[in-house]
C-alpha cells in the first residue's frame, strides 16, 4: 500500500527526470523535424533559389505544379501505377511465401533467409545497379529468354522494371506475415477440417480474416514506402523514358539539388505529405469494413 | 496415460498388414516433403538467381563476363576483378570509400541506439506531463516522409557551412529513431517492474534504474537496433547524395553509383567486384544475427 501511494506520488513529480530521458529525441525532433516541416510549409509559398533571396510568390508554385508542370503530371502517373501495382504484388507474394513456410518441414531456416535475402539489400546501389544489367539491352534477361527488347528505354516496360524489382523484395512483410500466422490457433483448422472444409475455404474462411489486422499494417506501411521510393529509380531509369518512371520523390530531387528550386520542391514535398496522409486516412477508414478484430467476437 | 480406443479397422490387421501401412504412410509423407522442398528450393533458387549471378560476375575474365553472360559458373576465376576494382577513380580508392562508410555507419549507429535507448526508458518507465501526447507524436513520425524534412535541413546546413562534412549525417542520428524507440519501449515494458521498485525503495535515483537494472536487460532488443540501423545507414543513398560532393568523402553507396555509371564504365567486372563486396558486410550480418532481425520485424513491422 504505501508502496503504491509512493510510486503515485513520484509519478507526479518526475518531469524534469522525464523530459530530460526523452531529451535526446524530443531536441532532434524540434531541431531537425518540426522546424524544417514549418519551414517547408513556408518555402512552398516562396521562390528561392538558395543563392539569391527568396520571394512571396502565394500559390504560384501550386498554380505551376497543377497547371502548367507536365513533368510533375508525369510523375504522379508514374507514382501511382508504381504503387498501384507494386504494393498489392508484394503483398500477395509476401502472404503466399509466407504461407508456403508456415509448416513443420526441415530446411525452413534455410529457406526464409533465402526469401528474406534480396530484402536486405533492396535498398542498396549495388543492387541497382546489377538490376540495371539484368535488364540491360545485352543483359541477363535478354540472353535467358533470347529477346532483344529494349526493357529499360521503352516507356510501355521501364517501369515495370522497377515493380518486379520491388516485387522481389517481400521479405519483411513476408516475415510479419508468417508470424501472424503462427498465431492463429491450430483448433481452428481442426475444427473446421472436422466440418469438412478443404484448404481453400479454411483459408478464406479462416486464415485471411483473422490476418487482415496484419494485412492493413502491411498494407499502410508499404504503401508509405511506395510513394517514396527513389533509390532504385534514380540508378536504374533515372526517370526514363519519357518520364514514365519519374517518380515523385526523383523529381523533389531534380528540383530541389539539381535546379535548386527550393520552393517549388517544397511545395511538391508538402503536397506529397498530404497526398501520403490522405492515403494513409483512407485505407484506415475503409479498415473497418474488411479489418477483423477476433478479440471483439470473443 | 491416455486410453484410446484402438481403430477397429487397423487393430484387427494382422500385424505384417500394419507395418505395410505404416510404410505407405511414410512413404506418402516423404514424397510431399521431396515435392515441398522441390518446389520451396526452386523458388529460393530464382530469387538467390539475381545476387549469385552478381557474385559469379564478379569473377569472370573480360571475355567471359558478357559472352557468358547467364552462367553462374565462371570459364575460369578471375579474381583481378577485385584489385582492379578497389583501385576506385580519380586517385581515390575504395579503401577511403570503405573508411567514410564505416564512419557514417559506425557513429550513426552508436548515435541512434544510445539516443533510442535513454528516450525509450524515458517513455517506458517515467511518468511525466505530456508524456502520452510526445509519445503520439514520435510514432506519427514514423509515417512521415523525409521529403518534407529535408529541403529546409539542406538550407540550415547549407548555412552553417556543413556541406560536405558528416555532421549533416551523424547529428540528427543523436535524436535517435522512432522505429527503434518505439520497440525499445515495447521491450521494457515487458521487463517486470518488481526490480526498478525494489532498487527505488533502495534509494536508487531513475538514472541508476536505468543504467544498473534495464540497459543490461535491453542487449537483445538493442543489437536488433544496431543490426537495423547499421543496414540504413551503410545502404543510404539520398543523405550522402545530398551532402557529400567531395569524392573524397563518398561513401560505398556513392562511389558506386560513380564507377558504375554507364556512360563512362568499361571495366564491368571489377563493377560487379565492388557491388559484390559492397553487399558482404550486410550479408555477414545477416548470417550472424538472423535470429535478432526475424525477431525485430515480425515483433514490431520493422521494415
Amino acid at each position: 500500500m504505501a508502496l503504491a501511494q509512493r510510486t503515485r506520488r513520484n509519478a507526479k513529480n518526475n518531469n524534469f527526470v522525464g523530459y530530460l530521458f526523452i531529451s535526446p529525441w524530443l531536441v532532434i525532433f524540434l531541431l531537425f523535424t518540426l522546424i524544417p516541416m514549418l519551414a517547408s510549409l513556408f518555402l512552398a509559398f516562396t521562390d528561392y533559389d538558395l543563392l539569391g533571396s527568396w520571394r512571396f510568390v502565394g500559390f504560384e508554385n501550386f498554380n505551376r505544379m497543377f497547371r502548367w508542370d507536365f513533368r510533375y503530371l508525369n510523375s504522379v502517373r508514374a507514382t501511382l501505377k508504381y504503387v498501384a501495382f507494386a504494393v498489392p504484388l508484394r503483398l500477395v507474394f509476401a502472404l503466399l511465401v509466407a504461407m508456403l513456410l508456415n509448416t513443420t518441414h526441415r530446411g525452413l531456416y534455410f529457406y526464409r533467409a533465402a526469401y528474406y535475402a534480396p530484402s536486405i539489400i533492396g535498398g542498396s546501389v549495388a543492387v541497382a545497379v546489377m538490376w540495371r544489367e539484368i535488364f540491360g539491352s545485352e543483359g541477363l534477361i535478354n540472353t535467358i529468354f533470347r529477346s532483344d527488347t529494349i526493357w529499360l528505354g521503352d516507356p510501355r516496360f521501364a517501369i515495370w522494371t522497377l515493380i518486379i524489382l520491388a516485387v522481389w523484395q517481400f521479405g519483411s512483410p513476408m516475415l510479419i506475415f508468417l508470424a501472424g500466422l503462427k498465431q492463429i490457433p491450430r483448433d481452428y483448422y481442426d475444427a473446421a477440417a472436422i466440418d469438412g472444409a478443404g484448404p481453400v475455404p479454411k483459408f478464406f474462411r479462416i486464415t485471411l480474416p483473422l490476418l487482415t489486422p496484419i494485412i492493413l499494417f502491411n498494407l499502410i506501411m508499404q504503401t508509405i514506402s511506395g510513394f517514396l521510393v527513389f533509390t532504385q529509380a534514380f540508378i536504374v531509369t533515372g526517370g526514363a523514358p519519357l518520364d514514365t518512371t519519374l517518380f515523385y520523390a526523383l523529381y523533389i530531387y531534380n528540383r530541389a539539388f539539381e535546379t535548386f528550386e527550393m520552393g517549388y520542391a517544397s511545395a511538391m514535398a508538402v503536397v506529397l505529405l498530404v497526398a501520403v496522409a490522405l492515403v494513409t486516412a483512407l485505407i484506415f477508414l475503409t479498415s473497418n469494413r474488411w479489418v477483423f478484430y477476433a478479440s471483439e467476437n470473443a | 496415460m491416455s486410453t484410446k480406443p484402438l481403430d477397429p479397422k487397423t487393430s484387427l490387421l494382422p500385424s505384417q498388414a500394419l507395418t505395410e501401412h505404416k510404410t505407405r504412410t511414410r512413404n506418402r509423407q516423404l514424397r510431399q516433403a521431396l515435392l515441398y522442398h522441390l518446389g520451396v528450393g526452386i523458388l529460393a533458387f530464382v530469387m538467390l538467381y539475381p545476387i549469385l549471378w552478381l557474385f559469379a560476375s564478379s569473377l569472370k575474365g573480360p571475355s567471359d563476363i558478357w559472352t557468358n553472360i547467364s552462367s553462374l559458373i565462371p570459364q575460369e576465376l578471375f579474381f583481378q576483378n577485385y584489385p582492379n576494382g578497389w583501385k576506385g577513380f580519380g586517385g581515390i580508392t575504395f579503401a577511403t570509400f570503405y573508411r567514410n562508410s564505416f564512419i557514417y555507419a559506425g557513429f550513426g549507429t552508436l548515435f541512434a541506439v544510445t539516443a533510442s535507448a535513454i528516450t525509450a526508458y524515458g517513455f517506458a518507465r517515467i511518468n511525466f506531463v505530456g508524456k502520452r501526447f510526445w509519445f503520439a507524436v514520435m510514432l506519427t513520425t514514423l509515417m512521415l516522409p523525409i521529403q518534407v524534412q529535408i529541403i529546409p535541413q539542406y538550407i540550415v546546413f547549407q548555412r552553417l557551412g556543413w556541406l560536405n562534412t558528416f555532421y549533416p549525417l551523424l547529428i540528427p542520428q543523436l535524436g535517435g529513431r522512432a522505429f527503434f524507440i518505439f520497440m525499445i519501449v515495447q521491450f521494457i515494458r515487458g521487463i517486470p517492474r518488481d526490480l526498478d521498485e525494489a532498487a527505488e525503495i533502495d534509494g536508487c535515483s531513475k538514472a541508476g534504474i536505468f543504467f544498473r537494472i534495464i540497459l543490461p536487460q535491453l542487449k537483445p532488443a538493442l543489437i536488433t537496433a544496431a543490426i537495423f540501423s547499421f543496414y540504413w545507414t551503410w545502404e543510404d543513398f539520398l543523405t550522402p547524395l545530398i551532402y557529400l560532393n567531395n569524392p573524397k568523402l563518398y561513401t560505398v553507396s556513392l562511389a558506386l553509383r560513380t564507377y558504375a555509371d554507364p556512360a563512362a564504365a568499361t571495366d564491368w567486372g571489377a563493377i560487379f567486384a565492388m557491388a559484390s563486396l559492397s553487399l558482404v558486410p550486410v550479408f555477414a550480418i545477416f548470417v550472424f544475427f538472423q535470429r535478432y532481425l526475424v525477431q525485430g520485424i515480425s515483433t514490431t513491422g520493422l521494415k
